[in-house]
């Protein structure tokens, strides 16, 4: 009954959700945000979970000396004064604890957690997202090596596009007459992009929806019981 | 005297009438939906107008203004607190530039009401009906012995190597199951292979590492690798913190990521689920960690990245078969099959409705994208 009872819930809101895609009529149509919202409130308690746990695995790997303990400390150590500064001082849009913050807002020019969030984590998640600029370059190396046929289409169609989304595309093919615009490197680029980029991107799509399909179908029937930890 | 009066009239009962066929004014129920919805249509040609207000009342006496939609605009669809069965009167202003009126307000009402099917979404009803049919009957066959071919999925194939590469170096695995939640479905078929994956892992008795990005992927995440051990036999072996949480925060959970695979130089990295601008930020730092790297997943935009950085890609489909494909059961493998015929079903669709454009027939296009 432990595995019986959540795979009659699956079935009965998987089939709900479907049908409520196709009856419009209360109380079907709105059945999908109602249980969004249900998703939302249970991911609300979840996410004290999340941080419990967060702070279990952090202290356990700190109390045993695991290697490079000391970054646990920092993450710890961080955790607290974030959420310690929101308690008492409150957020841009939410009063804290304390009442009487004005001195402190007009000192640092916004509240202790806004000026920590907006100093401190912005900069290094920005920082973060910015590592990407030359992952793309390393990777782009190693991808654009002309080792077969297939790497060499792979570069050619790569260099037609850098180039023609540069100026320096129009410029190399500025010379080329209006009878032949369809040779400016900008004018192959948008070719490469709209034509076989898309079609391709629509196939994976396509067949990527077909799995969601199929997927679902499984997960609704039954059949499909490995999030349960069943096989 | 009587006369002109007359004259008078005459020429405004003319002028009101060119008015009239310039300016028209419609509402009706919006079709398709629960009957929460009026639609407002209008048209005129009169350069005066610089301005329009619509007004609305469920008792015609008292008008509250609704919008002031912009000049260009021709419709409007009022979805302002409409319950169906009730009558909502309009009146639609025209209005220069000094704010006057041009003409008296135009009047008219409808009521809304609650539709049991919404006809626009027959085409996608017939393909799901379809689909549904094919793979279920698929399904039914593999359970009755029927023997299917599928063909061979070379980074599923490399799963058992990969646990055992890990297991020879004495090495963690990573596993990483995208960044979001367990609404999307791309996060579940990530889950399903852990699933499979764990019970590897297990019978090596190698380690896993698995962080997550949300809270209720954490829970659900041990429970899988929790009951993956019991179903190795080795429930002992188990570790409750090999699954644990990081942050919800993007570039925070990728810094986490990568801070593990640096620290800890994994043998084998999984990277299976719903990934955006972190995909290559965790493949690069992986590939020159020098760990064999098993991606997947279902974002188009994401596939390059993990195809150009991993040994083994799982492009779209690929990833929802996973689990059916490792787990051999006949039931799974026969809605893979479903699948590869709808493919088939699409194919000739598509093929079909080039050739329907070709010949100037529109029909079959138009019925495909009714939305």
């Amino acid at each position: 009954m432990r595995r019986q009872f959540p795979l009659i819930i699956t079935f009965f809101i998987g089939t709900l959700i479907v049908i409520s895609e196709f009856i419009p009529h209360k109380p079907f149509g709105n059945l999908s945000d109602t249980f969004y919202g249900w998703f939302l409130i249970i991911s609300g308690f979840a996410i004290i979970l999340g941080q419990l746990n967060l702070f279990k695995v952090n202290l356990i790997k700190i109390s045993r000396k695991s290697p490079n303990w000391r970054y646990y400390i920092i993450a710890l150590v961080s955790f607290i004064i974030m959420v310690l500064f929101g308690l008492l001082w409150g957020t841009q849009k939410h009063p804290g604890l304390l009442t009487n913050t004005q001195p402190l807002i007009d000192f640092l020019g916004r509240k202790p957690f806004d000026y920590l969030f907006k100093y401190f984590f912005e900069n290094l998640s920005a920082t973060m997202f910015s590592l990407l600029a030359f992952f793309v370059a390393s990777a782009s190396y190693r991808a654009f090596r002309a080792r077969s046929p297939e790497s060499t289409l792979l570069l050619t169609s790569a260099v037609l596009v850098m180039l023609g989304r540069t100026t320096i595309g129009t410029w190399i093919t500025g010379w080329v007459p209006e009878s032949l615009t369809y040779l400016h490197l900008p004018n192959i680029a948008n070719f490469i992009m709209e034509y076989l980029n898309t079609a391709a991107q629509r196939a994976i799509m396509i067949c990527a929806g077909l799995g969601v399909v199929g997927s679902s179908l499984r997960i609704i029937l039954g059949i499909e019981r490995s999030y349960l930890g069943g096989k | 005297m009587k006369s002109s009066y007359i004259i008078i009239l005459f020429f405004l009962l003319i002028y009101n009438c060119l008015l009239a066929q310039e300016i028209s004014f419609s509402v009706q129920d919006n079709p398709n939906d629960d009957g929460s919805g009026i639609v407002l249509q209008w048209n005129f040609d009169n350069k005066d107008i610089s301005s329009i207000i619509i007004k609305r009342s469920t008792d015609n006496i008292h008008f509250k203004k609704i919008t002031k939609p912009l000049i260009s605009d021709r419709k409007h669809l009022d979805q302002d607190g409409i319950s169906p069965g009730i009558d909502y009167y309009y009146q639609i202003h025209f209005l220069d530039r000094n704010g006057e009126e041009i003409i008296p307000p135009i009047l008219a009402s409808a009521s809304s009401k609650a539709q049991w099917f919404n006809k626009d979404k027959i085409p996608l009803l017939v393909m799901t009906l379809l689909l549904t049919t094919i793979i279920v009957y698929l399904i039914s066959s593999a359970k009755k012995g029927k023997r299917l071919f599928i063909r061979r999925i070379s980074g599923l194939d490399m799963i058992e190597e990969a646990v055992g590469r890990a297991t020879e170096l004495g090495k963690p695995i990573l596993f990483v199951p995208g960044i979001m939640d367990l609404d999307n479905i791309q996060t579940l078929a990530g889950l399903n292979i852990l699933g499979h994956l764990a019970q590897k892992v297990a019978q090596y008795d190698t380690t896993i590492h698995v962080p997550v990005c949300r809270s209720m992927v954490l829970s659900t995440a041990k429970e899988i690798v929790k009951e993956s051990y019991l179903r190795a036999g080795r429930p002992d072996a188990f570790n409750p913190d090999s699954v644990f949480y990081l942050t919800d925060d993007q570039f925070g959970y990728v810094a986490g990521v990568d801070g593990i695979i640096v620290r800890e130089k994994p043998a084998a990295n999984f990277y299976l689920g719903a990934f955006y601008a972190e995909s290559l930020i965790l493949a690069e730092t992986g590939f020159e960690s020098g760990a064999i790297q098993i991606a997947g997943t279902a974002m188009p935009s994401q596939i390059p990245f993990f195809v150009a950085a991993c040994d083994y890609t799982l492009i779209g489909e690929e990833l929802y078969a996973a689990s059916a494909y490792l787990s051999k059961i006949p039931a799974q493998l026969g809605s893979l099959k479903g699948q590869d015929y709808g493919k088939v079903i699409v194919i000739f669709l598509i093929f079909i409705g080039i050739i329907l454009e070709i010949f100037n027939i529109h029909f079959f296009k138009d019925f495909i994208s009714m939305k």
